[in-house]
């Protein structure tokens, strides 16, 4: 393997994994206030298909993103209405957000377009361009750093940045501001927040709308930044793919970073060799696309250190009288 | 009372629409959905071709999930429906398990393979995909500057082999130089809706120097399309005439004439003969698609070897390997 190969695996590593850590910190905000979340999956779909579709009907990828974050609002929306407000089982609501916005964005897509669940191809400003980085090609002569510089770090669209300066934002806002160490704290003993005068509901409702934020940016990237359009079930499993590298993370905003890259470069190797020797035994395809979810299940069995999620996830808060 | 009036309407409107359905037509489109702009997509336009020709009318279900295949088989049996046409392989083990409690029912299967000994009220319709893959293998190879070629399937599952075979056949046939650089999207049926790794096997497989790219897998296939279009190199299309989505990039697309089968299978209505029928270029039933969308890149010498091809497989003298007849490929390893 050459210097030029490892770079494009490492190139493929970074757009396969950003719509993995945006969902992962998505899913970390909403756990991280003791609301349970795999309907990820539902609202990255759900946003892939807006962003698609408005993009695809005003010409501009911008209100397409907007759009995004409005569909993945709306079903986070509803995962709260169901959660907090009427404390119903967050795993159910979850699963019903995810069979919701198969079912609609299909349904809709097909009524609106015509064309089979899927929105025309976007074409010109209906996408996210890639962003070539300032000196990136005076600088690709320069031994090593040049190539790495131009080739893995510029040339992403503006999403990949905006996902990955959301990995120090979602430290810096959890565990270095007020906000954060409540919503930490709603996590872990909701009763306590409560006593201090601090609105349970507010902050678990703050936490879903980040998340429907970030889920919002994760579709509208499926869609208009690594496509050209929607596609029914595009997601394919990505959304649960974040929901093991968050697990794999132990809710912490860093480790989701190296988690999402370590599964988006499983991808990208299961994706560039299709079996590998490794002097005389073959590992197949397979076993790659499996070993993220083979990993979640050695961390959670407790062999690598220990997963230990928010003490209060999975729990509707009922005040005490 | 009111009620009780209201459900007896209800069930003569039912009896009344089943008795008007009699020997119509059903068809049952497979998982990737009806207008895949591929294999469905064709089934849809052979049913809408029948409808117009003959005037008659037909029936139509789109599976959501596996558990309703053999739902859908036995409801439209019940209700009469004569022949129930059916896409994709997954449905003949579905057919075999429910041909028998419906004997006066004919059941199509087009691409699966149910025994005709066995279940002779079925008719199962298979396509030479190898021999359409070896056409569009051959231009591939002519039109590659690279003298490297990819291939991209969906699900990883002998019928997607048996189109990676005769691709890298006809290639190398044309240049035995040429490389072939084959991917499968995976081995779930996801792998038929996932552009974002179309795409990405895309960018792989030209950065491994492809040029060409032939795609066979659903939606899969329309990223790696709309990559090929990006990057400014040619793609292949699918099943359907796929040339129309990217003018100028798309080379050209294999040919799958399941619109012709469906129509021909509809037309035919209950007097359907049964058995196994296999469609090949001998038949017109596989095929390289040439419209205006294509017509500047297709050159003449291509077309004229593609003819020349064509005819040696017709009268016999090039035989194409078929994976699928002993799950192993000369040509190209898995």
């Amino acid at each position: 393997m050459d210097f030029a190969t490892i770079l494009q695996v490492l190139d493929s590593t970074v757009r396969l994994a950003t719509p993995l850590l945006l969902a992962c910190l998505a899913g970390l905000f909403s756990e991280r206030s003791g609301i349970i979340d795999i309907g990820l999956e539902g609202k990255m779909l759900a946003a892939a298909f807006l962003s698609a579709a408005i993009a695809a009907t005003t010409g501009s990828v911008w209100w397409g993103l907007l759009a995004g974050i409005v569909g993945a609002s709306l079903m986070s929306g509803i995962h709260g209405l169901a959660s907090i407000t009427f404390r119903g089982n967050q795993l159910i609501s979850g699963v019903a957000i995810n069979f919701l916005a198969s079912g609609l964005t299909v349904l809709i897509a097909q009524d609106w377009f015509g064309q089979g669940g899927r929105t025309p191809s976007l074409m010109g400003g209906g996408r996210f361009e890639s962003i070539t980085l300032p000196l990136a090609e005076t600088l690709r002569p320069v031994p090593v750093l040049g190539p790495i510089y131009a080739e893995l770090i510029s040339g992403h669209s503006i999403l990949v940045y905006v996902a990955f300066l959301m990995v120090p934002a979602t430290w810096w806002v959890l565990f270095r501001t007020r906000f954060g160490l409540r919503l930490r704290a709603v996590g872990e003993a909701p009763e306590a927040v409560d006593t201090a005068g601090v609105s349970v509901i507010g902050l678990r409702y703050a936490a879903i709308a980040i998340c429907g934020l970030l889920c919002g940016l994760a579709g509208a990237y499926l869609a208009t930044g690594l496509q050209a359009g929607f596609v029914r079930e595009m997601t394919a499993g990505r959304g649960y793919i974040a929901l093991a590298a968050l697990i794999f993370a132990k809710w912490r905003p860093w480790y989701a970073l190296y988690a999402c890259l370590l599964f988006g470069l499983l991808q990208a190797v299961a994706l560039r060799y299709q079996s590998i020797d490794l002097g005389g035994v073959v590992i197949p395809v397979q076993v790659m696309d499996a070993l993220p979810y083979i990993l979640t299940v050695v961390i959670l069995a407790g062999f690598v250190g220990k997963a230990i999620p928010p003490r209060a996830g999975g729990e509707p808060y009922v005040k005490e009288r | 009372m009111t009620l009780m009036k209201h459900f007896l309407g209800a069930t003569t409107a039912l009896a009344a629409s089943a008795c008007a359905a009699l020997a119509d037509p059903a068809l049952i489109y497979d998982l990737g959905g009806k207008f895949d702009k591929s294999f469905n997509e064709a089934a849809y336009n052979g049913a809408e071709a029948y409808a117009e020709a003959t005037g008659g009318s037909y029936r139509d279900i789109e599976l959501q999930s596996e558990a309703q295949r053999e739902q859908a088989l036995r409801r439209f049996a019940e209700a009469g429906f004569n022949p129930v046409v059916t896409t994709g392989f997954s449905m003949s083990s579905p057919i075999a398990s429910v041909a028998a409690d419906y004997p006066d029912t004919k059941f199509v299967t087009i691409d699966g393979f149910v025994d005709p000994e066995e279940h002779p009220n079925v008719k199962s319709i298979l396509f030479s995909e190898h021999e359409g893959s070896y056409l569009v293998g051959m231009m591939a190879a002519m039109a590659s500057e690279t003298g490297t070629v990819g291939f991209v399937g969906g699900m990883d599952i002998p019928l997607i082999r048996k189109f990676a075979c005769g691709y890298a056949q006809g290639a190398k046939a044309v240049n035995g130089d040429v490389t072939v650089i084959s991917n499968m999207t995976g081995t779930t049926p996801a792998a038929w809706n996932d552009p974002v790794k179309g795409s990405e096997l895309t960018k792989a497989q030209i950065s491994q120097g492809a040029d060409v790219i032939f795609a066979a897998a659903g939606g899969t296939g329309l990223g790696v399309l709309q990559t090929a279009a990006d990057e400014g190199i040619y793609s292949i299309g699918v099943d359907s005439n796929q040339n129309h989505l990217h003018p100028g990039s798309v080379l050209t697309s294999m040919l799958k004439r399941v619109d012709v089968a469906v129509e021909e299978a509809m037309t035919a209505g209950a007097d359907l003969e049964t058995g196994v029928e296999v469609l090949g270029l001998a038949e017109d039933g596989v095929g390289v698609a040439v419209d205006e969308n294509n017509e500047d890149l297709v050159t003449e010498e291509m077309m004229a070897a593609v003819e020349e091809a064509k005819a040696s497989i017709v009268a016999g003298d090039t035989e194409v390997h078929d994976y699928s007849s002993d799950d192993s490929c000369p040509a190209l390893s898995f």
